[in-house]
């Protein structure tokens, strides 16, 4: 055992490990709080125990991957939080969809997992330990052949945890399929572990090696962006829609990181500090409203038994503490002032605004272009929580189950009020939390962070320093307050009460309106599916039932959007698996002397490789 | 003494941002050869609105009643952050030019909002085409305010409209500007204001079940939305001269050639819309290359 850890101190507390203790902290325990209503009445006694169980250990090897300082016993914490969260997946299950997703989930992420320990193991013959500084000083030493390709396999096994595309194709099964105070784990926390080993074995101990690394981050991290939330524009499930946003917030993390690792190349700490900063806060803004909307999925969903936003409507008025706080995620996701959301992508725009300003031409026209990228990313964001809260929370009931909704009980309520209101207070008490940041960023990051400060006072952020650029979240927030009830005092008092008449919906006319005629969630992202057909490749299917000549008696109309990378990717990569393994099958015949004769090829291949290298 | 000049601002701006609709109106019946009305009758529309009843529907929720305050209040709040006559002084209060953008999303977040909030097809309808022409409109503007931004260095609106001089790279990024500005204020190509047409509509049908005095915030909200694109074109994007005559003639300019386009052309169908947003963003990123080129 002493050839794995030389270190009988084998936790560490630096700044970055407790950031990231602090977020896994934050969120789990209103998951926890919630899952006292969201399981009652749903399971078995039985079950409820080993869902706790379950819940326990999650949490707790989410813990020991953000703080163990020997990659190997990082790698088999990193088995522990996936094997845990396969059970956790799966842990309904008597529906088929549930074994289905965690079987998608434990291949992948099994993928993803190899990809890491062959990235760890060349680390390793480097440094003949796995302790991280001894790991970090054999980098030093490493030619830098060796040091792109451990990059390129950090960056598919730990973006296959994170979710970035095209290795995002578990995510939209697994997360929504688990009980929803995982969903919220899983999304809020689980994959920002693998943002975690990014920055760690990446930038701490491998050292950011040339410009394209963080360039290639900031490539994939753009279309994660995009396609995470054109597919979320298209999705009507509701948690599976959660589920695309987080592979969308995910690049906009990686945006800040990325934005980082290329400024640290170009020799400008003080922007890369700052883009870090913008990476960190994106990372904990999302676990907070992520598992604030995923709780609020819960709730509908436990009340509706639905997931699909078609069946619902009308909620606000049965569910208003479920609507109210799911407005505040929505509005935070959406990147709305005052709210973190709007924060933290005010200061990746800033970072990228220091490499327009400060960078070579290349630099500055790449920079500029991805903020073009995240302002899309945030309209189209926006559209889709208009989508969302309208669709399931407005107007009128679309189903029995939504008119029969009630309000979820007192433990769930409570939990999505606690993260509702960090919500809030992490986008007005930005500048105190920039101040934390800036420590954790110039820890991760090796750059001395005494005399960076980003903060004017307690209120006010600036990039630059004083004056120049500005933005005080606390200040917007409350005039906007102010601005809006000074007008209602302003009408109320010249003009007095406003004479309401509450009568049924105009509709130019059309008094007769019922939910068939309700906009749908399908007809509200039609724009997006026509506008963005090259890349969703739409399609219908119509059958009409004709009763005689001249009258169809039933019309069904639906619209499917293609996967393109389950299509084009992942299929013909299973077919030529499949394939393989059919062939393969030829060497298997039954006979003890050929498998005898294997095991000796076996051990000879390996005694032969252990000599050359 | 800053809190007082953005007070004397907004109060300003609020009292003659009608009277930019109404003369942009006038200009173009003139050219059509039509008397038309008064430049003064969005403020008889706001006057007839404000003293009506408001019927709301059944099905509306609390999102229905708080909208017009929200959008007010982001109008307004952007209002106050837009540089007007003095450029050079400093009255920064709570944040750059990135954030007026981001305040007016929220304004439009919760217009979409109620548009889905009362049932009605045509709201829902409206929501959708105004949350899709917004959501292209983003890249086009993020960009262009990102070029003219890097001009002056620094992201402060102040500072950007002190800098004094107009690059070749502003002049594109402000004609990009412009074609955003005539999608962000529902003008033709885009949108028509004029049009109840149902077919046709974006944010008319978004707001058609608004009445009395919610309609009226909600228009005189469009009113301030549009002086502030037309102030950020006027003295972000072109920052020549100062004073507040300077000001003036060039929001009648502007509100002139907003006049002529809109007569120029036909409103594009919504799916034709989307070549002009991209044009645009072609536009913002010619600026962008340019920018970065040192022009």
């Amino acid at each position: 055992m002493g050839y794995f850890i030389n270190n009988t101190a084998f936790l560490s507390f630096d700044p970055l490990s407790v950031f990231f203790l602090a977020v896994i902290g934050l969120v789990s325990f209103p998951s926890a709080i919630y899952s006292i209503g969201y399981l009652k009445d749903h399971y078995s006694p039985q079950k409820i125990a080993l869902g706790w169980a379950l819940f326990i250990a999650f949490v707790l090897s989410m813990a020991l991957v953000v703080t163990v300082k020997n990659a190997f016993l990082f790698l088999i914490a990193w088995e522990l939080m996936s094997l845990v969260s396969y059970f956790l997946v799966v842990f309904d299950t008597e529906h088929e969809k549930s074994i289905k997703a965690g079987a998608i989930y434990i291949v992948m992420t099994h993928i993803g997992t190899a990809f890491i320990i062959a990235a760890i193991l060349i680390m390793f013959k480097y440094a003949h330990s796995f302790d991280f500084p001894a790991l970090k000083e054999a980098c030093l030493a490493m030619p830098p052949g060796i040091k792109n390709l451990i990059f390129i396999l950090f960056l598919i096994g730990f973006g296959t945890k994170a979710g970035i595309v095209p290795l995002h194709i578990w995510l939209p099964y697994a997360h929504p399929q688990a009980p929803s105070h995982i969903s919220s784990l899983m999304s809020g926390v689980m994959i920002k572990t693998a943002i975690y080993g990014i920055i760690r074995f990446v930038i701490m101990i491998l050292g950011v090696g040339s410009l394209w690394w963080g360039s290639a981050i900031l490539v994939i991290a753009s279309i994660s962006c995009l396609v995470g939330v054109i597919y979320a524009l298209m999705e009507h499930d509701i948690k599976r829609l959660l589920a695309y946003h987080s592979v969308e917030n995910i690049g906009i993390i990686l945006l800040g990181v990325g934005a980082s690792m290329v400024f640290m190349k170009l020799n400008m700490p003080i922007p890369a500090v700052f883009a870090m900063i913008a990476g960190l806060y994106h990372l904990i803004n999302h676990a907070l409203f992520k598992g604030l909307l995923f709780l609020g999925a819960g709730s509908v969903y436990k009340a509706t038994g639905k997931r699909n936003m078609e069946k619902m409507g009308g909620l606000i008025k049965a569910m208003p503490w479920t609507a109210a706080t799911f407005l505040v995620g929505a509005m935070a996701i959406s990147a709305l002032p005052p709210l973190n959301g709007f924060v933290s992508e005010w200061l990746t725009l800033q970072a990228f605004f220091m490499g327009l300003a400060g960078g070579t031409i290349g630099v500055k026209i790449f920079m500029g272009a991805l903020a073009g990228v995240l302002a899309l990313t945030g309209g189209l964001a926006a559209a889709c929580f208009v989508k969302a809260f309208g669709i399931t929370f407005l107007a009128m009931p679309r189903s029995k189950n939504a008119a029969e909704a009630k309000e979820s009980p007192f433990s769930m309520k409570f939990a999505m009020v606690f993260l509702a209101a960090l919500t809030i207070i992490f986008g007005l008490a930005a500048a105190p939390i920039i101040k934390i940041l800036t420590g954790v960023s110039g820890s991760a990051l090796a750059i001395d962070t005494a005399n960076i400060n980003f903060t004017l006072n307690n209120f006010i952020i600036t990039p630059q320093g004083a004056g120049n650029i500005y933005l005080s979240p606390l200040i917007a927030g409350m005039a906007l307050i102010f601005i809006g009830a000074a007008t209602a005092a302003t009408l109320y008092f010249a003009l007095g009460k406003s004479k309401v008449v509450i009568n049924k919906t105009w509709d130019c006319g059309y008094y007769k309106l019922n939910s068939r005629n309700e906009y749908t969630a399908t007809a509200f992202s039609k724009p997006f599916r026509i506008a963005f057909d090259f890349f969703l490749l739409p399609y219908r299917k119509t059958e009409k039932i004709w009763d005689s000549f001249y009258h169809t008696k039933s019309f069904t109309y639906e619209v499917y959007t293609t996967p393109v990378f389950k299509q084009y990717i992942y299929e013909p990569a299973l077919r030529a698996i499949l394939k393989i393994a059919n062939k393969m099958k030829k060497i298997q015949s039954g006979s003890m002397h050929l498998y005898i004769f294997y095991i000796f090829i076996t051990i000879l291949t390996l005694i032969i490789f252990m000599d050359r290298f | 003494m800053k809190i007082l000049i953005i007070i004397i601002q907004v109060a300003v701006l609020t009292a003659i941002a009608p009277l930019i609709s109404g003369i942009i109106r006038k200009i173009k019946n003139n050219i059509r050869m039509r008397r038309g009305t008064s430049v003064f009758q969005p403020y008889y529309n706001l006057a007839k609105l404000f003293a009506k009843n408001e019927v709301v529907s059944e099905n509306a929720s609390w999102i229905f009643r708080v909208t017009p305050f929200v959008v007010i209040a982001s109008a307004i709040f952007a209002l106050s952050l837009v540089p007007l006559v003095n450029a050079g002084n400093n009255v920064n209060y709570a944040g750059d030019i990135l954030l007026i953008m981001f305040t007016l999303m929220l304004g439009r977040f919760f217009l979409a909002l109620s548009g889905l909030d009362t049932g009605s097809a045509f709201g829902g309808m409206g929501s959708s085409r105004e949350m899709f022409i917004s959501s292209l409109v983003e890249p086009a503007m993020m960009i262009s305010i990102f070029v003219v931004a890097a001009n002056a260095s620094s992201t402060n609106q102040y500072l950007i409209a002190a800098r004094g001089h107009v690059s070749f790279s502003a002049i594109v990024a402000g004609i990009a500007l412009l074609m955003v500005t005539i999608a962000e204020t529902s003008r033709i190509p885009v949108d028509n204001q004029e049009t109840h047409l149902e077919l046709t509509m974006i944010h008319e049908a978004m707001v058609l079940e608004y009445s009395g005095r919610s309609l009226a915030l909600i228009e005189l909200a469009s009113h301030i939305k549009q002086i502030v694109f037309f102030t950020i074109l006027a003295n972000v994007i072109f920052p020549i001269g100062a004073g507040l005559a300077v000001y003036v003639v060039k929001i009648l300019m502007i509100s002139a050639m907003i006049g002529v386009i809109e007569i120029s052309i036909a409103k594009m169908r919504l799916f034709r819309a989307v070549d002009f947003l991209t044009f645009s963003l072609v536009l913002s990123m010619a600026a962008l290359v340019i920018s970065a080129a040192g022009l």
